[in-house]
């Protein structure tokens, strides 16, 4: 079977300073995987994902998108960025907009839809996510658990080739956890590309086709989340593992 | 106060003047204090430096130095007409000035306006890949605008009694202060009677433009 990766990253580093945040970064993420990263805080998993769609610049190396090199600046990024959809541990939904507008935005500045096919496709995402009749609603009129839910499927409006997801789950109440990430499931069973930075290992479990281990900006360890927490490999790992899964 | 009561057309006269300039300069003072904010907060270095260095500038200079040099340095020595009859000639005048200088503050507000603006949204806008100008035009600046309401009235405010100055820097707009001395001058009002009338004709428009901007600032108000 022969898969053209999606996403590649080739010996990227990254200094914040004096601090080495990525070490020597070497992953390819294909089509249809689900790719969840792991590790201690501090470890640069958040960089990691955030250079996917060149929020953060890197030092040396390369990124490639569907074989391309990530373009530095302008329209070229601008367009890069309408391919990959990315959804933020603080929501980030638009204050000033609805819930539908937030959705419809991308697709009609971006890509140039007309309001009406916008608006169509913006409902039946918000119907995907479970959250259709509030959709001219103010975000903050929202639970947490709603506003991710609206932001999945704002970065879906763009129908991007990869989704990056950085700690979905970290800024919402427990209660809300479990409806953010059946929906992130129910994108995985559809073949959605994903690189997902996140704590919940069970949704790395359930979901992934492969878990990335990272810690110290380096990637410690790839494997089958099968394989990964029953048998981890390495020390750092075992020892990460062994903190989360026993409280 | 029957003699200034007797005078009222010139009061009115007067104060219309005011009215225009307050209108035509907050008018293109708003418009110029967006285009410095873009500049201020653009990705290019010379877009900043240029921003910044004129909004340090003439906000630092005093408002009677920024119209003299409008009426007696532009519009005097150097001969630039703006208009056929006077009158209209000195009041274009008297709005650059006003504007160039408005500009700096509203500038500034708008900046402070920005800063409320939480990051994310700003990157979120970024990975959905809207252009900077979209980003501006469509999220920050809109959200920055609804947050700086309130201190866009105190500018307007202190705009409507800077107008006052365009008649003491050389520029004879015949606004209300000017129509003020003009009457002191010809002797046909009492002085005392003359003041209050004026001040509370000042009152008029800005006590309703301050509690507008108030209430205006509560209904578009971006709840988080």
């Amino acid at each position: 079977m022969t898969t053209t990766p999606l996403v590649v990253l080739e010996n990227v580093n990254k200094h914040f300073g004096d601090l080495h945040v990525l070490r020597d970064i070497d992953l390819s993420v294909t089509a249809g995987e689900v790719v969840v990263v792991i590790g201690p805080s501090g470890s640069g998993k958040s960089t990691l994902c955030r250079t996917i769609n060149r929020l953060e610049t890197i030092d040396t190396g390369r990124i490639l998108l569907d074989g391309q090199p990530l373009p530095a600046e302008g329209r070229g990024l601008a367009k890069l960025r309408s391919d990959v959809g990315m959804v933020f541990q603080s929501f980030n939904l638009f204050a000033h907009k609805t819930v539908l507008q937030n959705v419809t935005l991308g697709p009609m500045k971006v890509l140039g839809q007309p309001k009406a096919k916008a608006t169509e496709r913006g409902m039946e995402l918000l119907d995907r996510v479970r959250i259709g009749n509030q959709a001219h609603k103010y975000p903050a009129q929202l639970s947490g658990g709603q506003q991710q839910r609206v932001a999945i499927a704002r970065a879906l409006a763009m129908n991007p080739k990869v989704l990056l997801f950085d700690e979905p789950t970290s800024a919402l109440d427990p209660e809300m956890v479990q409806e953010v990430l059946d929906v992130m499931t129910d994108l995985a069973k559809e073949g959605m590309t994903m690189v997902v930075v996140t704590h919940e290992m069970g949704f790395a479990r359930r979901a992934a086709n492969r878990v990335v281990f990272m810690a110290d900006g380096q990637i410690v360890e790839e494997n089958t989340p099968d394989e990964f927490f029953t048998k981890p490999q390495s020390e750092r790992a075992r020892d990460f593992l062994s903190k989360i899964l026993t409280h | 106060m029957e003699a200034f009561l007797s005078n009222i057309d010139k009061v009115v006269d007067g104060f219309s003047w005011t009215v225009r300039l307050t209108l035509f300069s907050a008018l293109f003072s708003f418009i110029l204090g967006i285009v410095l904010t873009a500049m201020r907060v653009s990705p290019i270095p010379l877009l900043r430096a240029l921003s910044t260095g004129y909004v340090e500038g003439i906000r630092n200079t005093p408002l009677t130095l920024v119209l003299l040099f409008c009426g007696l340095g532009l519009n005097s020595a150097l001969g630039l007409s703006l208009a056929d009859s006077v009158a209209w000639d000195v009041f274009w005048w008297a709005v650059i000035g006003l504007s160039a200088y408005t500009a700096c503050f509203v500038s500034e507000s708008l900046r402070a306006g920005i800063n409320t603006i939480p990051l994310g949204q700003v990157e979120a806008a970024r990975s959905l890949g809207l252009t900077f100008t979209q980003n501006l035009s469509l999220i920050v600046i809109p959200q920055a605008l609804r947050t700086v309401v309130g201190p866009l009235g105190s500018v307007l405010i202190a705009l409507i009694k800077n107008t006052t100055v365009a008649s003491v820097a050389g520029l004879g707009v015949q606004e209300a202060s000017r129509q003020m001395k003009l009457m002191f001058d010809q002797g046909i009002a009492p002085v005392l009677p003359t003041f209050v009338g004026f001040a509370i004709g000042f009152l008029i428009l800005t006590l309703p433009t301050g509690y507008f901007f108030g209430w205006l600032s509560k209904r578009v108000a971006v709840v988080r």
